[in-house]
């Protein structure tokens, strides 16, 4: 059973919808204590970290989440979830994250103006360093992004692929039974489907 | 880099899939959910629903269009035709779709759009502008007026004013229709796409006019533009979303190929 993290971030019913669609059993929870005890956790997002931060806090999920991470859980951030979990973000002045990556969140900037702000559509990532949930996929592979921000941990060691606009920049990270991508796995068609599906069947 | 995008639009009236031709009759022409399934499994890369649908009693049967979409197509896709309210975009993006998509609604009162993004953020807000080339005249020197109620109405309104202006208002892409293009088959409008996507820095999808992948290849590099809107290419089998792309990776461009 995998549970899926509700702090009214607006992707939720989509991850929903293509767990579903896999045969996979899932639920949509705001309970800490559901998540504290959760088999696996996915830990979607769009939109701003101030208010998820905000929220996160309001349920008590965020000491939920990090209890479930020192617990082993394997837990699998989506976007703003790939970017909540490091130490601090830059968006909305400075905002404190999970900290459970020691990491910062920072925003794209480019001189040149054909870079438009947010990086939205499909690229391709590429592997840095093998791991289960990105098995499966070849070199040149595209994912579909939206996002405005991208997650930089402070160690390499934890970046495992990276994608390229205008230069290149982390977009799957984790650290232990922790893994979290940048780009939208529910919606990056089959590929994004076999993202999910690996991390289902990824054994810590 | 980014991959421009291939969008298909999808015209949907009462439930059932229908093209316009210059907005003028429409056909049936099949299932919106069969064909968006079909499209996604093809390769596309997003996908636009227009409700066309005339009565408001029937909007209903749009909600139940997009859920079934939302439950077999794992691609972003948005939906347009008759949003009003933040209300009205909220229920399309509860039954899941990615992003609102708004045209007149936002012509007679652009608040729409900021209300919209202040709710759901500018990456879920497209606007769309339908375009008529005109007589280049005080308060419209650059020749491009918008129009509403499928371009039977002529608002004065500078089209790339109002590029402008809807990015400033928080939309997140814009989707430039061209009336004169549409349904012709000969080439997407390039002056005007062109013209659009220097005035702005968010992702223009270009509309209306695309017969065949030259077209494409145009208006995604000599008109500017981050996306294709393509339509009875498609709808009608005259080519297939493979070659399409194959076309357009022939000659140089970043393209995904699922």
């Amino acid at each position: 059973m995998i549970t899926i993290i509700d702090y009214k971030a607006g992707n939720l019913t989509s991850v929903q919808r293509a767990l579903t669609h896999l045969g996979i059993e899932n639920q949509i929870s705001k309970d800490p204590d559901v998540v504290r005890k959760a088999e696996r956790v996915i830990f979607p997002g769009v939109g701003a970290a101030g208010s998820a931060m905000e929220t996160l806090k309001e349920r008590n999920l965020d000491s939920a989440l990090k209890e479930s991470f020192q617990r082993g859980t394997p837990i699998l951030g989506i976007c703003l979830g790939s970017q909540i979990i490091l130490s601090e973000s830059e968006e909305d002045g400075n905002t404190p994250g999970l900290g459970i990556l020691p990491g910062r969140c920072i925003k794209f900037q480019f001189t040149d103006e054909t870079f438009k702000i947010p990086h939205m559509g499909w690229n391709a990532v590429s592997i840095t360093q093998a791991h289960p949930v990105l098995a499966h996929l070849n070199p040149g592979d595209e994912f579909y992004f939206v996002h405005s921000y991208y997650p930089q941990p402070e160690s390499a060691e934890n970046v495992f692929a990276t994608s390229e606009y205008g230069f290149e920049f982390p977009v799957a990270v984790g650290v232990d039974n922790l893994f979290a991508v940048q780009f939208h796995t529910e919606k990056s068609g089959p590929l994004g489907l076999q993202t999910l599906k690996n991390f289902v069947e990824w054994i810590v | 880099m980014l991959s421009k995008r291939i969008i298909s639009c999808l015209d949907v009236r009462n439930g059932k899939l229908a093209k316009s031709v210059k907005f003028v009759d429409t056909i049936d022409i099949g299932d919106p959910v069969v064909q968006a399934k079909k499209y996604y499994e093809e390769g596309l890369d997003e996908l636009v629903f227009y409700d066309i649908t005339a009565s408001s009693d029937k909007r209903d049967i749009m909600l139940d269009v997009v859920s079934s979409v939302a439950e077999q197509v794992f691609i972003p896709f948005s939906v347009g035709g008759g949003l009003r309210t933040v209300e009205d975009c909220s229920r399309v993006l509860l039954a899941g779709a990615e992003k609102i998509n708004v045209n007149s609604a936002a012509v007679r009162r652009p608040e729409l759009i900021r209300e919209a993004a202040d709710a759901f953020g500018s990456q879920a807000v497209v606007l769309s502008m339908d375009v008529l080339r005109v007589e280049p005249r005080p308060g419209l020197e650059n020749g491009y007026e918008i129009v509403i109620e499928g371009g039977r109405r002529r608002m004065g309104i500078d089209a790339i004013e109002w590029a402008k202006r809807g990015e400033e208002l928080g939309a997140g892409e814009l989707v430039i229709n061209s009336i004169d293009a549409d349904g012709t088959k000969e080439g997407y409008e390039l002056t005007l796409t062109r013209m659009i996507s220097e005035a702005v820095s968010i992702p223009i999808i270009a509309s209306g006019g695309g017969g065949t992948p030259e077209h494409l290849y145009d208006v995604l590099t000599e008109g500017k533009a981050d996306a294709a809107l393509v339509a009875s290419m498609l709808h009608y089998d005259e080519y297939s979303i493979d070659e399409i792309k194959d076309y357009l990776i022939g000659r140089g461009l970043k393209i995904r190929k699922a």
